[in-house]
């Protein structure tokens, strides 16, 4: 069992030769096997709690800890904490021009295991995860992203999920841009995930849809930089009912 | 076949002396000059359109109309039946060849004391590829002159490696007769003292397909001129060019596509890297589709790609039309900075960040050295590439 622990985090941005505060002190604590939905209106900081998790250069932490299983989270860069088993499913995937998918997951699921591949076992892995995602085998040859629909850049974050297998997985709005067949699909491929390895998960929505597909354990509400509420899945049926309103200022 | 293209001649024109801001002007790319005498070109100002951008201050002693009888060491491998031999210079000035566009291809011509002779026989299907090497040792000043010709309907690559300690100027000829494949690849991996200044004419046959290849990796200057004129309809004209300038070096390469003759087509891909202060590149296309060139189809492309602060990437397309009946004509040009976001998106999955850069660049380069097709040099080029990164990477740390 491993357990992924946020203390007290404060996340500052740099903008304009200005520090601005996101996140005012965020404690959270996930273990092996649990899924957890953070959930939130925009611009709360959602993102920049995955950001900082991974360690995106762009996000200064200016004060609070992440732990993996005690490990300091904080001191590693950004490759490290790949390997140490965290892994983004980001909001929005980046292109990488002419490297090809193929080359890149196979980069990636030898620098996360330490060791190539057995090559037969890999491209089985490999085609069977794209079947299951209903990817077609041509993705393999494009390059990363490169003009990938919403959606397909969405099918190959869980398709790295599926293969790179990691520990805890942040989940930074897999369900926008999908339609509902894509969204079931997707969502197939965490759930395969979780019960393949009990991978922890973290689950970053704006809305309550892909709750119907990937059951979370705890609901945290999430409101300009702070966990508002926490709860059960009950507490996602509500804001489905009733939406972020009662969260925001006006209603001070 | 006749080599002759086109040969304009006409008097040198004088430099502007008004002010250091201003270029001698030039209407079209049609009018600048070319002759085999170097009085009509005079010794360039730096101000000139095509010296704008070169060091020319740091290239006159190969400008200097003299000649030092020096040479580079050759050393080839040539497959059977293809021959390497000598020409006079009067000989080849009255084949009609191109004749040379610059001062520096001009004093080449006059100085060089003859021409080496590549032959590759009609009908002949090469199975290797035609290796020279072209090594300087002490930094020896040298004229050279190189005439490559494909024998109609053959098969040929030719790979023309230079390495070592020189300062070379030269003036190459590549002609392709009627219906022959050619591939033509430059390779300049000069050490980093070392200037190199090119023309390089290719000549396209009726029907004939040629590819120029531009490998610029190594040497303080670098600058290659390559123009392509068509002797007869059906020809096709590929230039694909790879460069790498690390700091303090001065890489630029010319491209001049002259389409005078229907349904040919044309398509120039150069791709560059940049890192470390002062490195500098500059890519110049010229496309002309003249009124005769009905059918034409062209296409250009050049992207760089900055890696560190402090580089600096001239990139500049130029496309004449003087007909609407053509196939196609475009353009593109592009430079940017390394992107972060790639970088930590490829270490986001465990990649370290070394492996994650060469990976980016690697990609960067990935279509325009897919378009090479010579395997041996393709691989060497990636693993010059990735020495060039390490490197970089060896510094930053
Ligand atoms: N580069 C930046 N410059 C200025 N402000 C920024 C920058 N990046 C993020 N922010 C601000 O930080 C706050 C939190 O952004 P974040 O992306 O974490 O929100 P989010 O909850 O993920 O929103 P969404 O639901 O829209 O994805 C927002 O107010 C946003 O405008
Ligand atoms: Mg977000």
């Amino acid at each position: 069992m491993s357990t992924l622990e946020i203390r007290d985090l404060h996340v500052a941005i740099t903008a304009d030769d200005v520090q601005k505060e996101i996140l005012r002190g965020v404690t959270l604590t996930i273990n092996s096997g649990e899924t957890h939905a953070i959930m939130g209106p925009n611009g709360s900081g959602k993102s920049t709690l995955a950001y900082s998790i991974a360690g995106h250069p762009k996000y200064t932490v200016t004060s609070g800890t992440i732990t993996l299983d005690g490990e300091d989270v904080l001191a590693m860069s950004v490759d490290e904490r790949a390997r140490a088993g965290l892994f983004l499913a980001m909001q929005y995937p980046v292109e990488v021009p002419g490297v090809t998918v193929s080359n890149f997951l196979r980069t990636a699921k030898t620098a996360i295991d330490g060791e190539a591949p057995k090559l037969r076992t890999w491209v089985k892995d490999v085609k069977e995860a794209m079947g299951n995602l209903r990817m077609d085998p041509v993705f393999a040859e494009r390059g990363v992203n490169e003009g990938f629909s919403g959606g397909e850049k969405k099918r190959h974050e869980i398709l790295q999920l599926e293969l790179l297998k990691p520990r805890f997985a942040v989940l930074d709005e897999t369900d926008s841009g999908l339609d509902v067949d894509a969204l079931r699909i997707v969502s197939e491929g965490v759930n395969r995930a979780q019960e393949a390895s009990d991978m922890g998960v973290l689950l970053i929505t704006h809305y309550t849809r892909i709750l119907r597909y990937i059951k979370p354990d705890f609901v945290h509400v999430f409101v300009d930089g702070v966990i508002a509420e926490e709860g059960g899945p009950e507490l996602a049926d509500r804001l489905e009912d009733e939406g972020y309103d009662r969260f925001l200022p006006a209603a001070v | 076949m006749s080599l002759l293209a086109e040969k304009t001649q006409r008097p040198g024109l004088a430099p502007h002396t008004d002010s250091v801001a201003t270029f001698v002007p030039d209407q079209s790319r049609a009018e600048r000059t070319r002759s085999y005498a170097v009085a009509d070109f005079p010794m360039p100002t730096g101000r000139e359109e095509d010296w704008r951008f070169t060091p020319v201050d740091r290239i006159r002693p190969l400008l200097k109309d003299e000649a030092t009888g020096l040479c580079l060491d050759w050393s080839e491998t040539l497959p059977a039946g293809v021959r390497l031999g000598t020409m006079s210079v009067a000989d080849w000035q009255s084949s009609g060849a191109p004749a040379p566009a610059d001062r520096a291809a001009a004093v080449a011509a006059a100085h060089s004391g003859g021409v080496a002779v590549l032959d590759i026989p009609n009908d002949a299907e090469l199975t290797e590829p035609v290796r020279l090497t072209l090594t300087g040792d002490d930094g020896q000043l040298v004229h050279g002159h190189v005439l490559i010709r494909a024998g109609r309907f053959s098969k040929a690559t030719v790979v023309v490696a230079h390495a070592g300690h020189a300062a070379y100027s030269e003036l190459v000829t590549i002609s392709a007769g009627d219906g022959a494949h050619l591939t033509v690849v430059s390779l300049q991996e000069w050490d980093d003292r070392s200037i190199h200044l090119g023309q390089h004419d290719v000549v396209v046959g009726r029907d004939a397909q040629v590819k120029h290849i531009a490998v610029t990796l190594g040497g303080a200057i670098v600058r290659l001129n390559t123009n392509a004129t068509y002797a007869g309809p059906g020809g096709s004209f590929e230039a694909y060019g790879v460069y790498f300038a690390d700091a303090g070096q001065h890489l630029e390469h010319r491209l001049f596509v002259d389409h005078a003759v229907p349904h040919c087509t044309s398509n120039v891909e150069y791709k560059g890297a940049l890192q470390g202060d002062s490195a500098r590149t500059v890519w110049v296309g010229d496309v002309l589709i003249r009124a005769a060139a009905e059918g034409t189809d062209t296409y250009e492309l050049n992207r760089n790609l900055l890696l560190t602060d402090g580089a600096r990437a001239d990139s500049i397309p130029n496309l004449e039309i003087e007909t609407g009946e053509i196939a196609g004509a475009g353009h593109a040009s592009a430079t940017g900075r390394f992107d972060d976001q790639q970088l930590f998106y490829l270490m986001a999955r465990g990649i370290p960040e070394a492996e994650a850069r060469r990976l980016v660049v690697r990609g960067f380069f990935a279509a325009v050295v897919s378009r090479i097709g010579v395997p041996e040099v393709i691989g060497h080029l990636m693993s010059a590439i990735d020495a060039e990164l390490e490197a970089s990477v060896a510094v930053a740390s």
